[in-house]
């Protein structure tokens, strides 16, 4: 393209640069619109249709979706206490691998932030990250061979005394999904930390405040936008996963709930009020979350 | 909380518009029941695109055929039935030309028009070899039309860690009854249809419950099967849905009884396995491949129906898989393959496939006198989600 | 600053941290080289003849090549459209704008079967009435959409810390609008750009279920080791293949963290494989 306005092409993108900097409004609707029409088009518009269809039913005779409006299918969520178990399961699950990961995610946050040195900061987030680009379903895949019976988890389970296979248990779900999630806590986590001014630091045990007491009152309140955005990943991811129950464990989760509604029954209707049920309970936790400052941690 | 609520506002207006335009009731695909049955194979199309169970489908004798044919073959695993009969139905059923379907996928997908009826007598003359209740068994011969070939054929036998497991079991109590030795290495097959299972097992234990067919249940019926299972499931280690999951299951020693399929014990290696017929009988299969009724490959399909239906394909299905063949001629070359370790095939054994309950369609008509008292398979699956969902 | 008793725990602490992290992966890299086809564990060691089963195996390159294909057509439909959108919600205020953000984020805060479930609806819906089919291309725009909000966030998080003084200075010189774009916008988000499209094409190349959803009978990489993890004698392939592609992906990772350098924080995208790659100081350069 030309560099001055001297060639026909060159003076008509002149002339179009200049009326779009003058109608700042049409340059708007260029840039909206490609990402907008697409997100309404393709996503909007199906997750739309799929909140409509949990208001609709199944006729279970002919298994096509009838459009009779109705909450029948909420009733049957609310009155089927399975799906109360499930749910309850599923968000006390994803509460534990939070807080499990939130655990193991700070000493290496704080040691990348604050301790190492700038050539071990970048290797130990490399190091972080690095599993996040091995397949999902290969990693969870190791975790059902770590947990299966006579595996390495028994062996060192057994070394400790505890002679009990956690093959297809919660506990195998738990720590599988803490190992998924991990790299993906530790990053605001080691975000937030960075950001914690030193002096402050200082102060506090100038101020005679040993570890534990800087830790909890001066750390945690500033680091706490960073946390919480840390937890929003391991509690969503939890939350709707079902492969991972699937594969390494027996217990279902909502996801495996929703799957089967979808795979077996292909009630989709139920299905889709089921899935509401993730939906709601991550726009409660995301408003919570954008109050406590997570969104500028993330 | 603004953008939320803007958030909502289109959502909501693009959902009212959606309903108003809305979805089409995708109608099921043409054929259905008397309508045109295909009786001639025509030139073949070069490729062919099937749904079949794991195993089904293995190069030993899919490149003979391919060879033969020049259909090149491609293949999507089905794990359960219920997965065969969505694929099948994707894309108004021009997604795959075939399917390895059981018992418990046929005559749904017969009912809702997804596969062609087939003058299986005209077109594949080895079918008279196929045993007496399997060439127009109910389960694919609708209205007197044919809607598939037998293929394999194969009892949810019970399956055993020898070292464990030191006195063969004869009854399946010892994965229904509370207090089981085996409590917390025991597996069951996790689909709906399994519930068959726990009637059958009824059938014996509780016969005032006046069960006569495990697929054919009334509320008391379901309700009591259902009970039997809730109870189950605590002294079960894993469900399996997949067979590897068994597989694996068994050789880390999480598993060490429960229901299980030929193959099944076929793969296991690491630890010592064994199988038996218990005495309240056994729940089976009989697999039959079906053509879409809007096929693409429709040629390559029936080439493949006539190429399955050969004794010595089957035979060789039959050794590796470890299911039995419908072909009676199969039986003298498995015999031979196998010598006395042929017999737990119970090839062409009408007596032991009369004993077998095979999978089917729990439907709301019960089929005899009781009429329209049973219940669905829609039930089953609630069912089942509450027996699973509860832990 | 820190005691020693606090030094030493966070010393334990990581080194258990980066322990749990990296010995199922080493399990998993002990049975690429497993003799036998079982799970069992431990693993009987030695062979190398499941690389060259994965080489010759009939599905593995055609999957590689349709995860290729529907990872880099989503990044580069997740470039212009999250581009466009980064500049607009940048440059302009509007109502909505915050909604605009909210709503791209949505696809990847979901959980995926959520997403997965009604595109597959959606599908199902173009078929009856226009004849859509299951391809490469439903794999494609499945992908995009939650790819859009990463490359959104880069380039966002870029335009943010580059002063628009820059943009005005150009055009004081007399430059028109497309030249101050490609010679003083360009070069300032051009590194944005590639690490919002290398995690963009991560989050692609690893994701499963929502291809699920929407893959039909197209393979890829996701797919086909699904599959075949279901099938006992492919298993060790499986292992041999993921042993690879652990190995050829410390290149990218390297590469993005090389690139992206800075400090901002850039927000973590949520899908596995993905990596909020430039959270800090990945250079030398250290915090502040």
């Amino acid at each position: 393209m030309a560099v001055t306005g001297t060639t026909a092409r060159g003076r008509a993108a002149r002339r179009v640069s200049a009326a779009l900097f003058r109608r700042p409004g049409a340059k708007l609707a260029l840039l909206l619109a490609p990402p907008l029409l697409w997100m309404i088009l393709v996503y909007l518009s199906a997750l739309s249709l799929l909140l409509v269809t949990s208001f609709w039913r199944l006729n279970e005779l002919t298994s096509e979706i009838e459009r009779v409006w109705g909450l029948r299918n909420f009733e049957t969520l609310w009155r089927s206490s399975v799906y109360r178990t499930i749910t309850l399961r599923t968000t006390g699950m994803a509460a534990a691998v939070t807080v499990t990961d939130l655990a193991l995610a700070f000493p290496i946050a704080y040691y990348a932030a604050r301790l190492a040195t700038p050539r071990v900061r970048s290797a130990l987030l490399l190091a972080v990250t690095l599993p996040l680009w091995s397949n999902y379903l290969i990693r969870v895949f190791s975790w059902r061979i770590i947990t299966a019976g006579e595996g390495p988890l028994q062996s060192l389970l057994g070394a400790f005394g505890i002679h009990r296979s956690l093959a297809a248990s919660n506990w195998a779900v738990w720590l599988t999904f803490c190992y998924l999630w991990l790299p993906f806590a530790i990053l605001p986590v080691f975000a937030a930390l960075e950001r914690l001014p030193g002096s402050l630091l200082e102060a506090s045990s100038d101020l005679g405040a040993k570890g534990w007491m800087t830790f909890r009152r001066v750390i945690v309140p500033l680091v706490l936008p960073g946390l919480v955005a840390a937890s929003i990943f391991t509690f969503s991811l939890t939350l709707g996963d079902y492969i991972t129950p699937t594969l390494v464990g027996k217990a279902f989760f909502i996801g495996n709930g929703i799957y089967n509604l979808v795979g077996l029954a292909s009630n989709l209707p139920l299905a889709a009020a089921f899935a509401m049920v993730p939906v709601v309970i991550m726009a409660i936790y995301l408003t919570a979350a954008r109050r406590l400052g997570a969104f500028e941690a993330l | 909380m603004g953008n939320v609520k803007t958030l909502i506002a289109v959502a909501g207006v693009m959902a009212l518009l959606a309903a108003a335009c809305g979805e089409e009731e995708s109608t099921p695909p043409g054929g259905g029941g008397g309508a045109t049955v295909i009786d001639s194979i025509g030139p073949t199309e070069g490729a062919l695109s099937l749904i079949a169970w794991p195993g089904y489908t293995e190069k030993s004798w899919v490149k003979p055929f391919e060879q033969e044919t020049g259909c090149e073959v491609t293949v999507k695993y089905g794990n359960t039935s219920d997965e065969m009969v969505n694929l099948m139905r994707q894309q108004g059923g021009s997604l795959y030309d075939g399917v390895s379907a059981s018992g418990d996928a046929t005559n749904r997908l017969i009912a809702s028009g997804d596969v062609a009826a087939v003058d299986v007598e005209g077109l594949f003359p080895e079918n008279a070899n196929v045993m007496e209740s399997l060439q127009s068994p109910p389960h694919n011969t609708v209205g007197g039309l044919h809607y598939g070939v037998p293929y394999m054929w194969g009892p949810n036998f019970l399956m055993y860690n020898t070292d464990e497991v030191t006195e063969a079991p004869t009854s399946w109590d010892v994965v229904f009854e509370p207090g089981s030795p085996y409590a917390g290495k025991v597996t069951a097959y996790d689909s709906p249809i399994y519930i068959a299972d726990a009637a059958m097992h009824l059938m014996t234990h509780q016969p005032d419950l006046g069960i006569t067919d495990p697929y054919e249940l009334t509320q008391d019926q379901l309700d009591s099967a259902v009970e039997l299972l809730k109870g189950q499931a605590g002294m079960i280690s894993k469900y399996w849905a997949v067979y590897t999951d068994e597989i694996d299951g068994f050789e880390s020693g999480d598993m060490v009884i429960g229901t299980a399929w030929p193959v099944n014990q076929q793969y296991v290696e690491k630890v010592p396995v064994s199988s038996v017929i218990p005495s309240e009988g056994v729940t089976g299969w009989a697999d039959t491949w079906m053509m879409s009724s809007n096929a693409q490959h429709p040629n390559c399909m029936l080439k493949w129906m006539e190429y399955t239906l050969r004794s010595d394909v089957q035979e060789g299905v039959a050794e590796f898989y470890g299911a039995t063949p419908s072909n009676t001629e199969s039986c003298p070359k498995l015999a031979k393959a196998l010598g006395d370790a042929a017999a737990i095939y119970h090839c062409g054994d009408e007596e032991f496939l009369a004993s077998v309950f095979l999978w089917k369609t729990p439907l709301s008509d019960c089929g005899d006198d009781r009429g329209n008292v049973c219940l669905d398979y829609a039930t089953w699956t609630n069912a089942w989600t509450e027996i699973r969902g509860a832990g | 600053m820190e005691s020693r008793l606090a030094r030493a725990m966070i010393k334990v602490g990581t080194v258990v941290t980066l322990v749990f992290l990296y010995a199922p992966l080493i399990i998993l890299a002990l049975y690429a080289f497993n003799v036998n086809i079982t799970r069992a564990w431990p693993p009987e060691l030695w062979t190398m003849k499941w690389f060259g089963a994965a080489w010759r195996d009939p599905d593995l390159r055609p999957a590689l090549a349709g995860s290729i294909q529907a990872a880099v057509g989503a990044t580069l439909i997740a470039l212009v459209l999250g581009s466009c959108a980064a500049f607009a919600v940048h440059r302009f205020r509007f109502f909505g704008r915050e909604t605009i953000s909210f709503a791209l984020v949505l696809p990847i805060a979901l959980p995926g079967i959520v997403t997965g479930i009604a595109l597959s609806s959606a599908i199902d819906f173009g078929h009856t009435v226009f004849g859509l089919n299951f391809s490469v291309w439903t794999v494609i725009v499945g992908h995009a959409t939650f790819c859009i909000v990463v490359v959104f966030n880069n380039v966002i998080a870029r335009l943010r810390r580059t002063p628009t003084s820059l943009v005005e200075a150009s055009m004081d010189l007399g430059a028109d609008g497309w030249q101050t774009f490609r010679y003083v916008t360009v070069p300032a988000i051009r590194t944005a750009l590639v690490a919002g499209g290398l995690l963009a094409f991560g989050l692609s190349f690893d994701e499963i279920v929502v291809t699920n959803f929407t893959a039909g009978p197209k393979l890829t990489l996701p797919i086909w080791v699904f599959n075949n993890i279901r099938l006992p004698r492919q298993q060790p392939v499986v292992n041999a293949v993921a042993l690879v592609l652990m190995l050829l992906s410390i290149i990218p990772v390297y590469l993005a963290q090389r690139l992206a350098g800075g400090m901002e924080p850039t927000p973590a995208p949520r899908r596995a494989a993905a990596t909020p790659l430039p959270v800090a100081a990945l250079e030398e350069g250290g915090p502040g």
